[in-house]
C-alpha cells in the first residue's frame, strides 16, 4: 500500500509542477505586462470554475463500478502517459525543441504588449490568465483523478498537486520571473514513465489481469517501461549537438 | 465560442498528439480486451501483451518521428 501511496503522491506532485509552472508563466506575463488585477481575476475565475466542475463531476465517479473505472482511467493514462513519454524522448534526442519558459513568457508578453493600447486590454489579459489556469488546471484535475481515484487515493493525489502549487508559488513569487530553470523535460520524462506504468497496470486490472505481487508489480512495470525508454534515448541519441528546433509532432 | 473550442481542442490534445500513437494504442487495448473477455485469454497474459504492445507502439512512434526528422 505504501508503494501505491508514494507513487501516487509523487506522480501527482511532479506532473502538477509541470502544469503549474506553465500556468504561472502566463499569469506572471499578464501581471507584469498589463496589471495584477486582470491576472488575479482571471486566475481566480478559472480556479472557481475548476472547483465547481470537480464538485459536480467528482461524486459521479463513486457511481462508476471500480472495474470499469480502472479500465477507463487505465486507457486514458496510457494515452496521456505515452504522449508525454514520447515527447520527452523526442526532446531528449533532439528531434523536437525543449520547452522554454522564458520563450513562452516573452511570447505572451509580446502579445499582451501589442494589445495593451486597446480598450479591452484588461479583459483580454484576464482572459489569457483564465484560459491558461483553466487548461493547465484541467490537466492537474485529470492527473489527480487518474492516479488517485482507482484506489481511493484521490486525497493523497490532491495533496501532491497542492504541494506542487505551493512550491511553485513560493519559488515563483520569490524569483518573480518565469521558472525557466525547472528541468521540465526531465520531469515530463519521469511523469510519462509513471503515468504509462499506471495506465498499463490499471487497464490490465480492468480487463482482469491478476498481476502477481499485486501493487508491487507496478514497480516492476515502471522498471521495464523505464528500461525501454532508456534504450530508445540511447538508440536515437544525437550524434551531433541537439537541435534547437524540430518538426516532429 | 472560440474559447470553448480552444479548450476542447486542448483537452483533446491531452490524449492525442501523434494520431497513430493514439489509434494504435486504442486498437491494442480493444484487441487485448476482446481476447481476454471473449476468447478466454488468461488475464495475466492479457496484461503482459498490453504492456509489451504499448512499448512496441511507443518504439514505432518514436522511430517514425526520428526518421521523419532526420531524413
Amino acid at each position: 500500500m505504501l508503494t501505491t501511496i508514494l507513487s501516487t503522491v509523487t506522480a501527482s506532485f511532479l506532473a502538477s509542477v509541470v502544469e503549474v509552472v506553465e500556468a504561472f508563466t502566463i499569469v506572471l506575463a499578464v501581471g507584469l505586462t498589463q496589471s495584477w488585477r486582470p491576472a488575479l481575476i482571471g486566475t481566480g475565475a478559472a480556479l472557481a470554475l475548476l472547483a465547481v466542475l470537480v464538485l459536480i463531476f467528482g461524486p459521479l465517479l463513486a457511481l462508476v463500478p471500480i472495474e470499469a473505472l480502472q479500465f477507463v482511467v487505465g486507457v486514458l493514462l496510457i494515452l496521456f502517459g505515452m504522449r508525454w513519454l514520447r515527447k520527452a524522448i523526442l526532446r531528449t534526442v533532439g528531434v523536437i525543441a525543449l520547452h522554454d519558459e522564458a520563450k513562452a513568457f516573452a511570447k505572451q508578453t509580446d502579445a499582451l504588449s501589442k494589445q495593451s493600447s486597446e480598450q479591452r486590454a484588461d479583459w483580454m489579459a484576464g482572459l489569457a490568465a483564465f484560459k491558461a489556469v483553466l487548461l493547465e488546471g484541467t490537466e492537474v484535475v485529470f492527473i489527480v483523478i487518474a492516479v488517485g481515484a482507482t484506489r481511493g487515493l484521490t486525497l493523497y493525489a490532491g495533496l501532491g498537486a497542492l504541494a506542487a502549487f505551493v512550491v511553485v508559488m513560493i519559488v515563483g513569487l520569490a524569483v518573480h520571473k518565469p521558472l525557466s530553470r525547472v528541468p521540465e523535460n526531465a520531469l515530463k520524462f519521469v511523469v510519462g514513465l509513471m503515468l504509462t506504468s499506471f495506465g498499463i497496470f490499471w487497464a490490465g486490472e480492468g480487463i482482469g489481469a491478476d498481476w502477481s505481487g499485486a501493487d508491487l508489480s507496478l514497480v516492476g512495470i515502471f522498471v521495464i517501461v523505464t528500461a525501454a525508454a532508456w534504450v530508445l534515448t540511447q538508440r536515437y541519441a544525437p550524434t551531433s549537438a541537439p537541435l534547437a528546433g524540430g518538426t516532429a509532432k | 465560442m472560440k474559447l470553448i473550442l480552444s479548450i476542447i481542442e486542448e483537452i483533446w490534445g491531452l490524449f492525442v498528439d501523434d494520431g497513430s500513437l493514439a489509434v494504435l494504442s486504442i486498437i491494442l487495448i480493444a484487441a487485448v480486451t476482446a481476447a481476454v473477455k471473449l476468447f478466454g485469454l488468461p488475464g495475466a497474459w492479457g496484461g503482459l501483451v498490453l504492456g509489451v504492445g504499448c512499448l512496441a507502439i511507443l518504439t514505432f512512434s518514436v522511430d517514425r518521428a526520428v526518421r521523419g526528422n532526420r531524413s
